[in-house]
């Protein structure tokens, strides 16, 4: 059994995304914002004539937002059939990974991400965190 | 008497589509024995037509369907067996209405044919139902023919007969039982002798003169258009970087037609509610007279624009609710006499925008709907137990009137009260989103609700800045545009509080600066104040500036956004850009928290300067005005002095393709004529009358209180006010409109142009 990830990094660390949930992934795209929104909602961005959430993952993740300056990209998702856009601070390589390297979460992780993360793959050189797209898309 | 044709034919050609339907249904159910879904299908079919036939005045198509009626009834309640027989009579029953549509849509009248043969026939089978299901074949050519008689006066009665029976044996044997209903009535409609080839050409005109299309073909057309202007901003972009005469010419052309294509689309799909409205009053007359009852229609908001979809949807549900609340709302006169009330009812139909929904209400003003009762009669029809009953909230008993085969009424009347009705309004207002639900007090009326959502339909709306930001504010709530100088800013503080002197009256001002939590305003000049009516009051949004008006199509947005609850929706702008549609009742409410205690000296201000009416003020003459409420103003017009033109001593002018009738006010001051080359017309409407008023320039559109008038008057004036310190003469608007049409008021009498005057 092999689990298809794709991948993408946000600060230092790396995280994955079942493959099958992720429509397309872009580079940052004009988007509006929403006075009052709830934290974590960057806008709306406009994808092919279709109005989509623009979620800022770093501020979902307890980081510091993206500012002006930043160039993130755009991962588009699917929740309940509807596509909501990540925004990440680069998007990877989609990875083959064996299922047996999926473990839970350390205990070390740290609290603000552990609600977020299911499991952990461990790749050769590095960790990789499967992230709950549905918790980490619904604002 | 248009208007009369227009419902008789809509009624012919739904019809025909309604007994297509019926046909395959009734097929369908002899190898389906017992299926509700199929009769309750057949049944509201009849159902409909009965109604229908019953208010136009079709007194033998009204026989036929009503003793069909019942036999569906007790077949739908289980009372019955489906058995071949039934099935050969509903045919029968079926081809009769088939004749009779075609005789109306021929000639407009029922024709002479002789329905009591199919009536009797079904009532044999209604009453005699021992008649065993054996001798049925033997019955069935007997039973063709004894239909014959209306079909008899052609000259060939035997192929009908023989069309139509050998046919139905076979059926339950058939495999795919839907193309034999119409194999075995087209050779019945074409065994019609000659003279009928002659109306066929009206059946094709009428049902080809209008198609229906899918909504959902309409929406992808829309999104492909909208896919068209997105890729034609990018082509003039292109086209101005590039700069080549040739390739900016061709863009210019697709933009045109772009543009033109967006505006066609956009407008197949929105219509007035006018457009089902308008066959109401006479619906509400012929139901109220027979049923013996007096009711006054009001109809308010009529220009409410619906999507075509949402319209089609409406149209079941309003005139099952307009007839329910006749015959179950409005109370006889008698009794209406010995409540307490006035002898005629109310029965008000309203329309309005109201947070990105629209709203219809259909309120009457009678004996109201007691919980108690529809809690007992749902527990005596088995629909629930009464330990169910006992925990339901009154507003949820209300809900049981939405039950299949629920129904109140204490008698079957012809035009109610067979258990079908409110749960068809449910089902068709749930297939569009919306939402259905009443609000009743025994003894003082009930109002029904229906809140159909705005997400299929368009909207007009004004693009405004605010912080460097765009947003969109739907026009229905949008009043008027008032920029603000340097000079004379009008802004005055109650309080804390901004308000805006608007014509003599205190305009509360919200900053959508505020509202959003931008950065504070530095100086109002150079703002926009956009004057807003929500919720039934106004309030002046200070805006940055205003971009343009767009037509926009609301888009679904997350609900992480409309949680907000600032926010109507999302739409899309020509050049791509995302923008949030504002959702003013909310702005206004939110405004109003963040300015609470400002609010409440604010209101006792403007609440102070007492009862208004806004005025329409002309100049007539050299130095002469004259008011005349705003609310009896339907156009105002320019024109030149040629038009006008004197029939038979009387002024007229041609309106809009018609011959309209017209006052001239400078004779009505006594100043004979004194036309300039180009005269200021008020165009007065009401129904289909129109007449036409003309001076010499509209001065202004003020509030002003009309109980100061003084008493000098003269004919067709009703006194004298003070409108920014000149003498202006307040027109007896009636009594002059009655002068040059006295049929002007009779016209409709039981419509109210409402909510006109804050256009």
């Amino acid at each position: 059994m092999r689990h298809q990830l794709a991948t993408f990094k946000l600060d230092d660390c790396l995280y994955g995304i079942d493959v099958s949930r992720v429509q397309e992934a872009l580079r940052m795209q004009e988007h509006t914002p929403v006075p009052h929104a709830p934290e974590g909602v960057a806008g709306l961005v406009n994808l092919r004539g279709q109005v989509v959430l623009l979620v800022d993952l770093r501020v979902r993740l307890g980081r510091e937002a993206f500012t002006a300056d930043d160039e993130p990209m755009m991962m588009v998702v699917k929740v309940d059939g509807e596509p909501v856009s990540l925004l990440v601070d680069q998007v990877g390589d989609v990875l083959e990974i064996e299922a047996s390297r999926f473990g839970s979460p350390p205990p070390t992780l740290e609290s603000a991400l552990r609600d977020f993360v299911t499991g952990v793959y461990s790749l050769d050189d590095q960790l990789l965190l499967a992230l709950d797209v549905d918790l980490a898309a619904q604002v | 008497m248009d208007a009369m044709d227009e419902i008789v034919r809509e009624f012919v050609v739904e019809s025909y589509e309604n007994l297509d339907q019926l046909d395959s249904d009734l097929v369908a159910l002899e190898s389906e024995v017992g299926s509700r879904a199929l009769l309750s299908s057949v049944f509201r079919t009849i159902h409909t037509i009965k109604g229908t036939s019953g208010f136009l005045g079709f007194g033998a198509l009204e026989a036929v369907t009503h003793v069909g009626e019942s036999l569906l009834a007790e077949l739908r309640d289980g009372k019955r067996e489906m058995t071949q027989r039934t099935t050969d009579v509903l045919l029968t029953m079926v081809d009769c209405v088939r004749e009779i549509l075609r005789s109306i849509e021929a000639t407009g009248a029922e024709g002479d044919l002789d329905t009591t043969a199919v009536v009797a026939s079904i009532q044999a089978v209604l009453d005699g139902e021992e008649a065993p299901a054996a001798p049925a074949p033997a019955v069935t050519p007997a039973e063709a023919l004894a239909v014959e008689p209306e079909t008899a006066a052609d000259p060939e009665p035997a192929p009908a007969p023989a069309a139509v029976t050998p046919v139905l044996p076979a059926k339950p044997a058939e495999q795919a039982p839907a193309p034999a209903p119409v194999a075995a009535v087209q050779p019945a409609a074409s065994s019609e002798p000659a003279p009928r080839d002659l109306d066929e050409a009206p059946v094709r005109s009428a049902t080809e003169s209008s198609i229906r299309v899918d909504v959902e073909v309409l929406d992808a057309l829309m999104r492909h258009v909208g896919e068209l202007v997105l890729a034609r901003n990018a082509m003039t972009s292109i086209a101005a970087d590039i700069d080549d005469p040739a390739l900016v010419h061709a863009t210019q052309r697709l933009a045109l037609i772009a543009t033109e294509l967006q505006q066609g689309v956009m407008k197949t799909r929105m219509q007035p509610i006018d457009n089902v409205w308008s066959k109401v009053p006479r619906m509400v007359r012929d139901i109220s007279a027979s049923l013996g009852r007096q009711v006054r229609l009001d109809m308010i908001g009529k220009e409410t624009e619906l999507d075509r979809g949402v319209l089609e949807a409406i149209k079941d549900p309003l005139t099952h609710l307009i007839r329910n609340a006749i015959d179950h709302g409005i109370e006889s006169p008698e009794q209406r006499v010995a409540a307490g009330k006035p002898e005629q009812g109310v029965l008000t139909l309203r329309a309005f925008h109201q947070g990105g929904q629209v709203v219809i209400e259909i309120a009457d003003d009678g004996k109201g709907i007691d919980p108690q009762a529809i809690a007992a009669k749902a527990v005596e029809r088995g629909l629930r137990t009464s330990s169910e009953v006992a925990d339901l909230a009154p507003q949820d008993v209300f809900q049981l009137l939405f039950l299949p085969g629920f129904s109140t009424a204490e008698k079957v009347t012809h035009v109610s009260g067979r258990g079908v009705g409110m749960d068809v309004v449910k089902t068709k207002v749930d297939a569009i989103g919306g939402v259905v639900d009443v609000q009743s007090t025994v003894g003082v009326g009930t109002t029904w609700r229906l809140r159909i959502p705005l997400t299929l339909a368009i909207m007009p709306a004004l693009t405004v800045e605010c912080a460097s930001e765009t947003y969109a504010i739907p026009q229905i709530n949008l009043l008027e545009l008032l920029a603000i100088d340097d000079k004379q800013s009008g802004v005055e503080y109650v309080g804390e509080a901004p308000v805006f002197r608007l014509r003599g009256r205190l305009l509360p001002l919200v900053d959508l600066r505020d509202v959003l939590g931008r950065e504070p305003r530095e100086s109002l000049v150079g703002a926009v104040i956009a004057v807003m009516h929500a919720d039934g009051g106004r309030f002046g949004l200070l805006v940055d500036q205003v971009r343009n008006t767009e037509e926009i199509v609301a888009k679904p947005i997350s609900a992480a956004i409309k949680g907000i609850g600032l926010y109507a929706g999302a739409t899309l702008l020509g050049d791509g850009s995302v923008t949030l549609i504002l959702d003013i009742p909310a702005v206004a409410r939110r405004a109003l928290e963040l300015q609470e205690t400002a609010a409440d000296d604010r209101t006792a201000v403007v609440t102070d300067s007492g009862e208004t009416e806004q005025m329409l003020i002309v100049s007539v003459g050299e130095d002469r005005q004259v008011a005349m409420p705003m609310g009896a103003v339907t156009r105002l017009e320019r024109f030149p002095l040629e038009i006008l033109e004197r029939v038979s001593g009387s002024l007229v002018m041609q309106y809009r393709e018609r011959i309209t009738p017209v006052v001239d006010l400078a004779q009505i001051l006594g100043l004979g004529t004194t036309f300039r080359e180009e005269l200021a017309v008020v165009v007065c409407q009401r129904g289909d009358r129109t007449v036409a008023l003309v001076a010499d320039e509209v001065v202004d559109i003020v509030e002003c209180a009309t109980d100061e008038r003084s008493e000098v008057s003269g004919y067709g004036l009703l006194g004298s006010i003070i409108v920014r310190g000149r003498v202006t003469e307040l027109l007896d608007l009636e009594a002059t409109v009655r002068d040059v049409d006295a049929r002007f008021y009779d016209a409709q009498d039981a419509e109210l142009v409402g909510a006109g005057s804050e256009h």
